[in-house]
């Protein structure tokens, strides 16, 4: 019933769950039945960057959720892929056991090598999986639950709030960087073996991964669209539009901002902890300011306030990216950079709005009404 | 002993320089004499030599011994003349030891070494020691008397002594009498001990306390015990309070340079309400034309700041105006948009300059004036760079200030910045007026940006370590006011100092980065908010 009712109103998601749906069958069809030697093989290694992107996709939902439709810019969303991801490292890490270089039974080698002698309070618990998947869930809600009820209590919107989440980041890329804190410093978490008894370096291993990722980014569309639909969506679009006229008809305002800020966190977790064990590796670097704003410019690219815009900004910028930084290295951060001066002067909408058509002049929204300044009364899916 | 040795040489080294000055008009030829007998045949002899050098108190007789006592003192085969000589890649370069004069270059094989054992090491220095307590120059006096200290013994009192009863500079001789309480420490004799403690008391001579400390792990007379304690405490108390001058000197120091960060982005950010996340990349471009002014006058060294800061101005002020009139004019009353656009144009100023100049960090020199540091005390010297960057970065303030409050581009800013559409309705040209505010914030930037590459490393990436920082003083401060920015940076900049000691560097930047966010909870508008209508904005 769900599906009917969203088939009529937002045919650009089902465009996105049909993709999403072929290339489940698809993608493990090519690389698993399909042999090495046909030209229709697809390689594990596109399997994983594909698997990646699906990823990608799931943090610019996650961040397209708070930004197109609440209005909240938080530079710092990377903050909460990367702490989903260290909480599946850390199980990844705990699964390695006695196979790592110095073959300690329980300390991962890093700790081994900082000659500590037992493990820390907080890797406790990580040697089992659903232990993990709850941290996965937990750590990122939980920080985004602190740091949300503390901002929007005190009502800091607009640009402080985004320059207090990058803040946010950077601090935590400053602790992660730190060998004290037991996260294995510089190098962070990596030399994973296998996750659920699977070896990760197998192929259908790596296949399953990429359908997990498909899934994942399949129900979190659904369960944004859901939500945006809902009751609670209007509201959430009524703050962006009208903070104070909205506060002033009588809904708590941070109330609603505070969950959809907690819920998007989680799928930023989520994210990380699907994208880890396909790449690999997670360190600090992850939470550098930069990969937070380049999330921005992915949601810019694909049409804010969409959904389905967001993933597809997601998977085209980074196909450009790994094309380019390949091909023409110089060239990708100049590509970068314009993309976001175009981009915000040209593209208000995105690559969403283009497809529309400008049905809708952009105009800057009454300053007085929308302290965070963002894009008039567009929203969400055609059918609005 | 090695550390008393590294340190005779840089003070031998500095006479070295001095001595080659002045000359005096004694007999040269004795002197001479005196140098050539330094190449005698037995140890026995050149020990008379070398006390006959230095009773002639030559002026280059310090050089001499000096070279002796480093091996370089050589003599010619051919005339046995004695010289000192430059080791090169082949060969040596000659200098007549006697008079200085050039001999030039010649082959290993043409001379060699006067060779000397550890006793006439011993008498070298001794000499050396004595000759640079009769210099003529007290600063040099000063400077052989603290190398001294580390190793003055019983035996050297009658040398002290007698340099103190010559000694006419104040300064010099108070380190002379610290030396001789230092020597009385040794002394068998209690009263002395004692009477030593009280000169001693409060000396914070590093080498002091160091005696002290060893006076008091051997010594067993009680009331000596506590006049060491007593003398020691009131040192320590000393190095206390001279140890919180430094860190607060450190933090006002660092707040400096958060200020000069900081202040172009209160004037984007606090008066027209523009976030430009390429505030840093100007700062960079500004340590850029600092690098080239100084690669296109590689002469005027001494000069090059006074050059860098007016084209540093002007190349940050020209590409911000560039900036507003091209991109950011089209986003006002969309921050968020502003903070995207100004991003992208933040990563390709960085990567012009990774293309064009270089992706590495590029060396920027200091002028002679820059480096050194004026010393207070033993224990407390401020850098002369931060020091002259701290007053620099007050300087621009107040310039800064000045402009916003006196001169009527000021005026207007205010205008447009408290209400665009009345400031236009009565005449202000508010696109230019935008164009100027952004231009004078940028020009500042870059201005930040030379006093920085005399601090910091010079490279395409150094604008992202300072822009999170920047903002946070301004946000901290409260926009929208010059002087929330100026109270802001200083204390973020102490805070953070005085939180390394306990933490660690690292872990102090996490700390301040949390009590911000937490700051802005309490009191979102900053430690001065703006009042009045435009507060809303």
């Amino acid at each position: 019933m769900l599906l009917k009712r969203l088939y009529e109103s937002d045919r650009g998601g089902m465009i996105l769950l049909a993709a999403l749906l072929l290339a489940a069958i698809v993608v493990p069809l090519l690389n698993l039945a399909v042999p090495e030697s046909s030209p229709f093989h697809l390689s594990t290694y596109t399997v994983t960057l594909l698997g990646k992107y699906l990823c990608f996709a799931l943090l610019a939902l996650a961040l397209d959720l708070i930004w197109g439709y609440c209005g909240i810019l938080s530079l710092g969303h990377g903050a909460f892929f990367a702490l989903g991801g260290y909480a599946m490292g850390m199980y990844l890490m705990r699964q390695i056991g006695e196979r790592g270089v110095y073959g300690h039974p329980v300390l991962p080698d890093f700790m081994v090598f900082l000659n500590w002698q037992e493990l820390p309070w907080y890797w406790h618990g990580f040697d089992m999986f659903w232990f993990a998947v709850l941290m996965v869930v937990l750590v990122p809600g939980l920080l985004a639950f602190v740091f949300g009820w503390l901002a929007f209590r005190s009502r800091v919107t607009g640009v402080y709030l985004s320059i207090i989440t990058q803040a946010l980041t950077f601090a935590l890329m400053l602790a992660f960087f730190r060998n004290e804190m037991g996260f294995g410093g510089n190098n962070g978490l990596t030399d994973f073996k296998d996750i659920l008894g699977f070896s990760l370096q197998a192929d259908g291993t790596r296949v399953g991964l990429f359908l997990a990722s498909a899934i994942m980014l399949a129900l979190a569309y659904l369960a944004c669209r859901f939500i945006v639909n809902s009751r609670l969506g209007r509201v959430v679009v009524a703050i962006r539009d009208a903070e104070d006229r909205t506060r002033f008809v009588g809904y708590k305002v941070e109330r609603f901002k505070l969950w959809l800020f907690v819920f998007s966190a989680v799928l930023a977790g989520i994210a990380g902890a699907l994208y880890v064990p396909q790449v690999g590796i997670i360190n600090p670097s992850e939470f550098s300011p930069l990969n937070s704003i380049e999330l921005v410019i992915w949601v810019a690219i694909g049409g804010r306030g969409t959904l389905y815009g967001a993933a597809l900004g997601a998977i085209l910028v980074n196909y450009a990216k790994t094309y380019f930084t390949a091909a023409l290295p110089e060239l990708w951060l100049f590509a970068l950079g314009a993309l976001f001066v175009l981009v915000t002067i040209f593209l208000p909408r995105g690559l969403v709005g283009l497809v529309q058509g400008r049905r809708k002049p952009d105009r800057p929204p009454p300053r007085d009404e929308t302290p965070s300044g963002e894009t008039p009364a567009t929203t969400g899916g055609p059918g609005a | 002993m090695i550390g008393a040795r590294t340190a005779f040489s840089s003070l031998m080294f500095g006479l070295l320089l001095l001595a080659g000055m002045g000359a005096h008009a004694l007999a040269a030829e004795d002197f001479t004499a005196a140098v050539q007998s330094l190449n005698a045949k037995n140890f026995t002899a050149k020990g008379e030599a070398i006390e006959a050098v230095a009773a002639t108190g030559h002026d280059r007789s310090v050089v001499v011994l000096r070279a002796m006592l480093d091996g370089r003192l050589y003599y010619r085969k051919k005339d046995r003349r004695v010289v000192i000589v430059e080791r090169l890649d082949k060969g040596f370069r000659l200098t007549d030891a006697a008079t200085g004069e050039t001999l030039g270059e010649v082959g290993k094989r043409k001379v060699r070494k006067i060779a000397i054992n550890n006793k006439l090491r011993k008498r070298l220095r001794a000499a050396l020691a004595r000759l640079s307590l009769a210099h003529h120059d007290p600063r040099v006096r000063h400077q052989s008397v603290t190398e001294m200290l580390a190793s003055v013994t019983p035996d050297t009192i009658p040398l002290l002594e007698s340099a103190l009863a010559r000694e006419t500079d104040e300064a010099v001789s108070e380190l002379l009498r610290t030396a001789l309480a230092l020597a009385a420490l040794a002394s068998t004799d209690r009263e002395q001990r004692l009477q030593a403690l009280r000169t001693l008391e409060g000396n914070i001579q590093p080498e002091v306390a160091n005696r002290i400390r060893r006076l008091l792990d051997k010594e067993k007379d009680g009331a000596v015990r506590a006049a060491a304690q007593r003398a020691l405490t009131a040192i320590e108390d000393k190095l206390k309070f001279y140890g919180f001058l430094e860190t607060l000197f450190f933090g006002l120091s660092l707040g400096s340079v958060l200020l000069l960060a900081a202040i172009g982005l209160a004037i984007t950010f606090g008066v027209m309400g523009v976030i430009n996340m390429a505030h840093g990349e100007l700062i960079m471009l500004g340590a850029y034309t600092t690098y080239l002014v100084q690669a296109l006058m590689p002469d005027h060294l001494e000069y090059s700041l006074l050059v860098a800061i007016p084209a540093a101005f002007l190349v940050s002020g020209l590409f911000g105006i560039a900036i507003e009139r091209g991109v950011i004019r089209f986003l006002y009353g969309r921050p968020l948009e502003t903070l995207l656009a100004t991003f992208g144009i933040s990563l390709l100023l960085q990567q012009l300059v990774r293309t064009t100049i270089s992706a590495q960090n590029v060396t920027v020199a200091n002028p002679q004036w820059m480096s050194g540091s004026l010393e207070i005390n033993p224990v407390l010297s401020l850098t002369y760079n931060r020091l002259y960057i701290l007053l620099f970065a007050l300087l621009v303030f107040i310039v800064l200030l000045l402009i916003l409050k006196k001169t009527s581009l000021g005026l207007q800013v205010r205008a447009v910045s408290q209400n665009r559409a009345m400031a236009r309705a009565i005449g202000i040209r508010s696109g230019w007026v935008d164009a100027m505010t952004f231009g004078l914030g940028s020009g500042i930037a870059g201005v930040a940006g030379v006093a920085l590459s005399q601090l910091t490393n010079v490279g395409p990436n150094m604008g992202q370590a300072y822009i999170i920082d920047s903002f946070m003083v301004v946000v901290f401060g409260g926009v929208g006011n010059l002087w929330g920015t100026l109270v802001g940076a200083f204390s973020l900049g102490v805070i953070n100092k005085f939180l390394e000691p306990w933490s660690g560097a690292v872990l102090a930047k996490i700390v301040v980065l949390v009590f911000i966010i937490l700051f802005i909870q309490k009191r979102p508008r900053g430690l001065f908010p703006q009042k009045g209508r435009s507060a809303e904005h």
